[in-house]
């Protein structure tokens, strides 16, 4: 009887949480403390806790105001914003479902760590300027009381971007754009880059531009346990599951146009828990995206895309995982300690990494190398044949590797981007049929870096319905209906 | 200038372990309590101490803001007397020197920092500045890097002087001839890489910076990069004991010219 009353009391609390959680108001509401005193009950009780058949201590709570799903770097980063930004002190309910705490498949400790606001988007330069800020700031921003502060271990090296004679004038124009945005980048000739960088070989190169503020490295890790700390810290909750069903309700509608669209509501969210066959119907009123480069699929368990194609309702989360390689070799008499994040013209990149002439890199292959993102297995070839060719003519003293490159790689690894195959760029709001699910997904390789910038924005949109510090409206997921896209010209 | 940051840090400090004194306790007694007398106490401490939170969070917060104000740039005397009268000021204001180009040293006075005779040489550039020991920051150094004259730096022994910070100085790359690091708690290789932009460095002091992890290998670095530098490192110190060297330094500093 006690259930059932405690069900009853939930259903009304649930409306009342999901008109109170849009103004951002107090949500402490009769269901919340209906289930506070039961677990207080509970736990006086004599033999309360200790009974296995009954402990549920590991699942998430029956209700949340809101459900992130995925405990990446983006997901945390929208936990962050949202409790920081609301009115009052624990006035939103927030739980992370992550399914793998170890995170060995999640692309944020996977990532080569850069940032930088080198960017053809005005969007992305403003993303990335406002994320550099807050790593600056970062022990001001996820500062814990009593916790160490955080080391970020952030290399202000730069990033220096070659363009042949073919790319030099979209370079030109790219920079003139974030000078205008505020990035601090300078152009240079061939013989400057030599004068600069002794160790380059400029011939192909016309035109190179380098960032001499807010661009380099971080250790990605770093940021993810800082954000963790910190959103524990302030309340939220994680629970270890992967999310596999969405039960929602749907509303037919009609446009102005006379079109009939059907309107859907996620009330619940089922959260299997880890290895076995239990899951936990979690009641909430707004659900995240930011299961990475699984968003796609997050997408498919909310019925997004199952529709007649070309319409509203059959347009996909168009995000899918893509493997990317990325290799660490020694070069005794490689660059020094001036050395920059280097994108050469050929796509292929490396960075310095620590001090002992180690290095990083990789490249994107093509669409049709593409490989399959079925597993995270390194394919060596393609270090022999796509990645190192190009570094070494472009920086001779890598030559010396020839035929010592299998014992100087010292290890490679692969990650997966949270490729957006539409147009490359992230995908930002909410989405106008499924109207109560938020992406924050879809950077292809420029996630890490925008968390901090995404995460505040998707919280103002949840928060108070519409973009305030940086208008992101044209990484709305309508652009992949009307055909528009937001091409982002500086990936790699 | 140096104490009363000393004995602020003193109180935050002691400030800090008595709280966690207290909730070391409340967690070893907590449970007994819960079964004999109910929850209430419990309830109460912990209300007690979410407020104790909330009140050092907000105590964290205002230590922020103080580095922040005083790092803020003075847009108005910049405006109204030029860089380096805004420049001065503010280092003197930090409690550091300053030396117009074929004037004498000017140190704070500790009283009155701004004194009247400053304002003769709005039109001198400043050719160098000691700001060791001082409170400056990575925007403070806003009120620096407007100085293009400026050939000589020193920012020993800044707490709040970062790898961050190092990044700007390629705006006095043109000027810079002098600069010394020694004893920044905050600096490390990273930030030292981005000294590559400053190659009319004469002079560069690396030396005793605990934040870089290997030392000699890190100057061996620094030397390759600028090849036309002076580098004083690790060894440097060692050898010639930095004991009396830093005592100088210090009743040098803080006396009033
Ligand atoms: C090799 C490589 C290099 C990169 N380099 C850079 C770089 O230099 N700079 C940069 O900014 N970015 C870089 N990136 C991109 C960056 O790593 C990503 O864009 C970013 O980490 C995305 O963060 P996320 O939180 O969305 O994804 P993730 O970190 O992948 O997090 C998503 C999480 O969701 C969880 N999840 C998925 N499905 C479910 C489910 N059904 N239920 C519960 N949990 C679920 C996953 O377990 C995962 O932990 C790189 C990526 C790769 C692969």
């Amino acid at each position: 009887m006690f259930r059932g009353a405690v069900r009853l009391c939930a259903a009304r609390g649930h409306l009342g949480r999901a008109l109170s959680t849009r103004s951002g108001g107090s949500t402490l509401d009769w269901a919340g403390k209906v289930s506070e005193i039961k677990k207080k009950i509970q736990s006086v009780l004599p033999g309360g806790a200790w009974n296995p058949l009954y402990d549920t201590s590991h699942l998430p709570p029956e209700h949340s105001d809101v459900v992130i799903v995925g405990g990446g770097v983006l997901g945390l980063s929208v936990a962050y914003w949202l409790k920081r930004l609301e009115k009052q002190r624990g006035a939103i309910h927030v739980l992370v479902v992550e399914r793998d705490h170890t995170y060995s498949r999640a692309s944020t400790g996977l990532s080569v760590g850069g940032i930088r606001q080198q960017f053809s988007l005005p969007e992305n330069i403003q993303l990335s300027l406002f994320s550099v800020d807050f790593l600056r700031n970062i022990n001001d921003y996820l500062a814990v009381v009593d916790d160490p502060p955080l080391d970020l271990r952030f290399n202000p090296s730069g990033y220096l971007l070659l363009a042949s004679e073919k790319g030099a004038a979209i370079m030109e124009n790219n920079v003139k754009v974030q000078r205008q945005e505020g990035a601090k980048v300078c152009l240079m000739s061939p013989e400057q880059l030599r004068n600069k960088f002794p160790w380059i070989n400029t011939d192909g190169v016309a035109l190179g531009s380098y960032g001499l503020e807010g661009e380099g490295w971080f250790d990605p890790w770093c940021l993810l346990q800082g954000l963790r700390r910190k959103v524990q810290s302030m309340g939220v909750l994680f629970c270890h599951g992967e999310v596999t069903r969405f039960v929602s309700s749907s509303n037919l509608m009609e446009t102005i146009s006379g079109e009939e669209v059907t309107l859907k509501r996620i009330h619940e969210v089922h959260v299997k828990m880890d290895h076995s066959m239990e899951y936990q119907p979690v009641e909430c009123a707004i659900v995240i995206n930011a299961a990475g480069a699984w968003s796609g699929q997050i997408a498919e368990l909310a019925g997004i895309g199952k529709g007649p194609p070309g319409t509203l309702q059959g347009t996909k989360l168009p995000v899918e995982p893509r493997k990317r390689y990325v290799y660490s070799w020694h070069c005794p008499q490689g660059p020094g300690l001036e050395t920059p994040f280097v994108a050469d013209t050929s796509g292929a990149y490396f960075r310095r990494e620590g001090l002992g002439n180690n290095y990083l890199g990789g490249c994107s292959p093509t669409e049709e190398e593409e490989p399959d993102p079925g597993n995270l297995e390194v394919d060596h070839d393609f270090f022999q044949d796509k990645v190192w060719p190009p570094l070494a003519q472009r920086v001779p003293a890598f030559e010396s590797l020839k035929c010592l490159v299998h014992l100087q790689v010292r290890s490679a690894w692969a990650g997966y981007y949270d490729y957006n195959t539409f147009d490359q760029n992230g995908v930002v709001g909410p989405h106008p049929l499924v109207v109560n699910m938020y992406f924050a997904t879809g950077f292809s390789g420029h996630g890490l870096q925008q968390a901090p910038a995404v995460g505040r924005a998707v919280a103002e949109m949840v928060l108070e319905g519409h973009f305030q510090t940086i208008d992101l409206s044209p990484l709305l997921f309508t652009r992949f209906y009307l055909g528009e896209k937001v091409q982002e010209h500086n990936i790699f | 200038m140096a104490a009363p940051r000393a004995s602020l840090h003193l109180v935050a400090s002691t400030w800090n372990r008595g709280t966690r004194g207290i909730r070391g306790l409340s967690s070893a007694v907590a449970p007994e309590n819960s079964q004999r007398k109910g929850r209430t106490l419990l309830q109460f401490l912990a209300n007690r101490f979410y407020d104790v939170e909330i009140l050092r969070e907000y105590l964290f917060r205002k230590q922020i803001s103080k580095v922040h104000k005083e790092n803020r740039s003075f847009t108005y005397i910049k405006e109204r007397y030029g860089p380096y009268i805004a420049g001065a000021y503010f280092v003197l204001k930090q409690g550091g020197a300053v030396k117009f180009q074929g004037k004498e040293w000017i140190r704070s006075t500790g009283r009155g920092y701004f004194s009247p005779q400053l304002l003769n040489f709005q039109a001198v550039p400043i050719e160098a500045v000691d700001a060791s020991d001082c409170a400056i920051n990575y925007e403070g150094l806003d009120n620096l890097l407007i100085l293009k004259e400026l050939q000589s730096l020193s920012l020993q022994r800044c707490p709040h002087v970062d790898d961050w910070c190092l990044s700007r100085l390629y705006q006095l790359a043109d000027s810079l001839q002098e600069l010394s690091l020694a004893g920044c708690p905050r600096i490390s290789e990273r930030g030292l890489a981005c000294l590559h932009h400053l190659q009319n460095l004469r002079r560069l002091d690396i030396s005793d910076l605990p934040a870089v992890s290997s030392p000699g290998l890190t100057q061996i670095l620094v030397e390759e990069m600028l090849p036309n530098c002076e580098v004083l490192g690790a060894e440097w110190a060692q050898g010639l004991k930095p004991g009396p060297e830093e005592q100088s330094r210090d009743t040098a500093s803080p006396v009033p010219a």
